[in-house]
C-alpha cells in the first residue's frame, strides 16, 4: 500500500518519539512575525538559549503595521514597541528580517511563498493559524502558539502527534467567476467548522489541478477554518513553475535535483486515506457568509437557512439578518480586498479585471491592500492601482489590515463589510459589533460596485 | 509558568455557554498588542463582558457568585480560530485552570496544555447537567482527578475525556515541552544534516 504526502513528509522530519507519546518533529522552515514572537524570544533569552538554526528562520511584520503612513515611530506606541521588539530580536539572534525597507515585507503567508522559501516536502511552522497556506506547495505547515514558537526557535523542533488524512476531491470544472475561495467556503459549510479536527486535508481533483498556485494557497489557507490544522496539495508542474527563479528557491542543476525530491513526496496513486470526501465543482456557486463562523455561508442564489441550533440563532441576532433572507441586496458599508487569504497578485488582477471602468457605490468605503511589497509593485507595474483608485478604492501599503484589525484599519459600530479575509467571527474586524461577510475578490468587487451583496455573475455579465 | 505536576484540581465552576467560542472572542485582537503576556487576564472575553463605554453586560465571569472559579464549562469546538496563545494565557491569568467542553480546536488545546490548563471533554448532556448544578448552587465544588480521569461534583462522578499525551504530561510534569525537546539536540542535528533542503 502506498503512502500519502503527509505520511512521507512526517517520516522524513520525525526526530523521535517522546516519552509523553507525542513526536518530536523537525521544522524545515520557521516563519515569524511581530505578534506571536516577542514573548518567545523573551523566554529563550531568559533561559540563556540561542536560536538553534537561524538560517531556517525568517521574519516579517504584518499584523500591526499601518497600511497608510509608515513613518517611524508609528502613531500607536504599542505597535511601535512591537516593531522595535522584532527588530531587536532578529538582529540579536541573526535572523533575516523582511522589514519594510527590504522591499519584501508583507503578510507572512504571502512573503514565504513569493521568496521561494516555501517548497514541497517541507515542514513549515509559524505562530499564525493560517500557516496552512503553505500546504499549497505540498508542504506540511502548522500554525502554532507562542510556546511552540519558543520551542522551534530553541530547537527547530516541536512536539506534536500525527494527524489522520482526509482526501477532499473536487471533481469537474468550476463555473465562471467561481474561485477557490468559493470552493473552500463550500467545503467548510458541508463539513463544518470542526469537521477537520484531528485531520490533515489533502485537496485534489480536476478543479484543484487546474488552479494556479495563488488559488491553491487560498484553498489551503482556510483549511484551519474547517478545523483541519493542515491542508495540502500534491506538488506538480504548476508548483515547480511557480518556484523557478524565486530568490530562495534552488537554481539550475540544484533545482532539477530538488525537483526529484519534490516529486518523490507526492501521494502515491494507491495511497491510503482515513477518509475520502468528493465534491462536484459544478455544484459550487459564488459564496457569501451570513453568520459568525465560516461554516455559516450559502451560495449567492440561496436564502439564509432556518436556525437549527443555538449558534445559528446567535448568528442571526448578531448579524441582524432573518432566516429566509437573501444575501443578495444586503447593503454593505465597507469592501476589503486583501489578507493572507486573498491578498495575492492574482486576487487583485481578478478584481481589477471587473472593476475597470466601474465605480464603487458612493456610500462604500473600499480598501485594496496588497499582501506584500512585491504584490504591490507588480500590481502597480500592471496599472492595477490606477484601476482600483479610479473605482474609488484606497490603494494601501502591505499588511494584514482589516482582516483582524490590530492596526488602524477597522470597522466602526455595526458596519457591514464584504471581505476577502478568512474569519467572520464576532468583532473580528475591529468593532465589537461589526459584521463581516466572507466573499471572493470577484464577489467583493461586485459588492463594492452595487453597494450591496450581489451575484458577481449578474453584475459583471457572466450569466446569460 | 507552572512547574509542578497536575494531579488534581479543586474549585468552583463558571458556565460560559455557546459552541465554537473562537479565540477572537476569548481575547479580542486589539489586546494582542503587547510584548509580554502580563495583564492579559483582564481582557478575557472582553467584548462579551463590556459594551460601549465599558458598560458591564452581565457576563458570567463577572457575576459575584462565580468569582474565584477555577473551572470553565463551555460548548463544543472551544478555542477555534486564531492560533494566538494570548487566549489560554488570558484564561490562566484570569485564574482558570480547567476547561470542560465538548471538543477543542487543536492549536488551542496544544497551547493550553503547554501552559498547564487542563482541557477535558464531557458530552453535551453531562455538561448541561453540570451547568444546571452550578446555576442552582454556584458554590458546588468540582474535583478533577487527572490520574483516574474523573470529575466529581454534586455527589456524582463523571468520566471525563482527556488525551493520553496531555494526561501523562500533567502527571509527569512534562507539559512544558522545551526541556524534553532540548535533550534531543544530537538526533535533531543528525536529521537536519540529512534533509534534502536548506536555504
Amino acid at each position: 500500500m502506498g503512502k500519502n504526502l503527509f505520511q512521507k513528509v512526517w517520516e522524513k522530519h520525525l526526530v523521535r518519539e517522546l516519552p509523553s507519546g507525542q513526536s518530536q518533529l523537525f521544522i524545515g522552515l520557521h516563519l515569524i512575525h511581530e505578534v506571536t514572537s516577542p514573548q518567545a524570544f523573551a523566554m529563550i533569552r531568559e533561559l540563556g538559549l540561542k536560536v538553534a538554526y537561524p538560517d531556517r528562520t525568517y521574519a516579517t511584520c504584518d499584523h500591526i503595521i499601518p497600511t497608510d503612513g509608515r513613518e517611524r515611530p508609528f502613531a500607536d506606541p504599542m505597535a511601535e514597541e512591537m516593531m522595535q521588539s522584532i527588530e531587536r530580536n532578529t538582529e540579536e539572534f541573526g535572523i533575516k528580517f523582511f522589514n519594510p525597507e527590504s522591499g519584501a515585507q508583507g503578510v507572512v503567508h504571502i512573503v514565504g511563498p513569493e521568496q521561494g522559501l516555501t517548497q514541497p516536502g517541507m515542514t513549515v511552522a509559524c505562530g499564525d493559524s493560517h500557516t496552512a497556506t503553505h500546504g499549497a506547495f505540498g508542504a506540511i505547515a502548522f500554525g502554532i502558539g507562542t510556546s511552540q514558537v519558543r520551542d522551534v526557535l530553541a530547537t527547530q523542533t516541536m512536539t506534536i502527534s500525527p494527524f489522520k488524512v482526509r482526501k477532499i476531491e473536487i471533481k469537474g470544472r468550476l463555473g465562471d467567476m467561481v474561485t477557490s475561495k468559493d470552493v473552500i467556503l463550500h467545503v467548510i459549510r458541508k463539513l463544518g467548522v470542526n469537521g477537520g479536527l484531528g485531520y490533515a486535508y489533502e485537496f485534489c481533483g480536476e478543479a484543484v489541478k487546474n488552479m494556479s498556485m495563488e488559488a491553491r494557497m487560498t484553498l489551503c489557507n482556510m483549511a484551519i477554518e474547517g478545523g483541519a490544522r493542515v491542508g495540502y496539495i500534491n506538488p506538480d508542474e504548476v508548483t515547480f513553475e511557480y518556484l523557478k527563479g524565486r530568490p530562495y528557491a534552488p537554481k539550475g542543476e540544484e533545482f532539477e535535483k530538488r525537483k526529484e525530491y519534490w516529486k518523490s513526496i507526492a501521494s502515491d496513486a494507491d495511497a491510503e486515506y482515513d477518509d475520502v470526501v468528493v465534491f462536484d465543482a459544478s455544484e459550487i456557486e459564488p459564496m457569501v457568509t451570513w453568520g459568525i463562523n465560516p461554516e455559516q455561508g450559502i451560495g449567492i442564489s440561496e436564502s439564509i437557512p432556518v436556525p437549527v441550533n443555538e449558534t445559528m440563532k446567535e448568528a442571526l441576532e448578531y448579524m441582524k439578518f432573518g432566516a429566509g433572507d437573501k444575501m443578495e441586496g444586503k447593503k454593505i458599508d465597507v469592501c476589503f480586498i486583501g489578507s493572507c487569504t486573498n491578498g495575492r497578485i492574482e486576487d487583485f488582477r481578478m478584481a481589477a479585471k471587473y472593476l475597470r471602468g466601474r465605480k464603487a457605490a458612493p456610500h462604500v468605503r473600499a480598501l485594496a491592500v496588497p499582501g506584500s511589497y512585491e504584490v504591490k509593485a507588480l500590481a502597480e507595474k500592471e496599472g492595477l492601482d490606477v484601476i482600483f483608485k479610479e473605482a474609488g478604492f484606497e490603494w494601501r501599503e502591505p499588511g494584514c489590515s482589516m482582516c483582524l484589525a490590530m492596526n488602524p484599519d477597522r470597522l466602526k459600530g455595526d458596519q457591514i463589510s464584504a471581505s476577502t479575509s478568512n474569519r467572520n467571527f464576532k468583532g473580528r474586524q475591529g468593532s465589537s459589533t461589526g459584521r463581516t461577510l466572507l466573499v471572493s475578490p470577484v464577489m467583493a468587487a461586485a459588492a463594492a460596485v452595487e453597494g450591496c451583496i450581489a451575484d458577481c455573475r449578474k453584475t459583471f455579465g457572466g450569466v446569460k | 509558568m507552572k512547574l509542578e505536576a497536575i494531579r488534581q484540581v479543586k474549585g468552583t465552576a463558571v458556565p460560559v455557554p455557546g459552541d465554537d467560542i473562537d479565540t477572537d472572542r476569548i481575547i479580542p485582537a486589539r489586546y494582542l498588542k503587547c510584548v509580554t503576556f502580563d495583564g492579559l487576564g483582564l481582557a478575557l472575553f472582553f467584548d462579551e463582558r463590556f459594551g460601549e463605554g465599558g458598560k458591564p453586560l452581565g457576563h458570567p465571569v463577572d457575576a459575584p457568585e462565580y468569582k474565584g472559579s477555577r473551572f470553565i464549562i463551555s460548548g463544543n469546538n472551544f478555542g477555534c480560530g486564531s492560533s494566538r496563545e494570548h487566549a489560554p494565557q488570558a484564561i490562566i491569568r484570569a485564574g482558570y485552570d480547567v476547561v470542560i467542553a465538548g471538543s477543542y480546536a487543536e492549536i488551542f488545546f496544544g497551547n493550553s496544555t503547554t501552559l498547564g490548563i487542563v482541557c477535558v471533554t464531557l458530552p453535551d448532556a453531562e455538561r448541561a447537567e453540570l451547568t444546571a448544578l452550578v446555576k442552582k448552587d454556584p458554590k458546588t465544588e468540582f474535583v478533577l482527578d487527572v490520574e483516574v480521569r474523573t470529575l466529581t461534583a454534586g455527589g456524582k462522578t463523571y468520566n471525563v475525556g482527556i488525551k493520553d499525551g496531555a494526561r501523562k504530561a500533567f502527571l509527569d510534569c512534562t507539559y512544558d515541552s522545551l526541556a524534553q525537546l532540548l535533550t534531543g539536540r544530537e538526533q535533531t542535528a543528525k536529521l537536519e544534516a540529512a534533509l534534502p533542503y536548506r536555504f
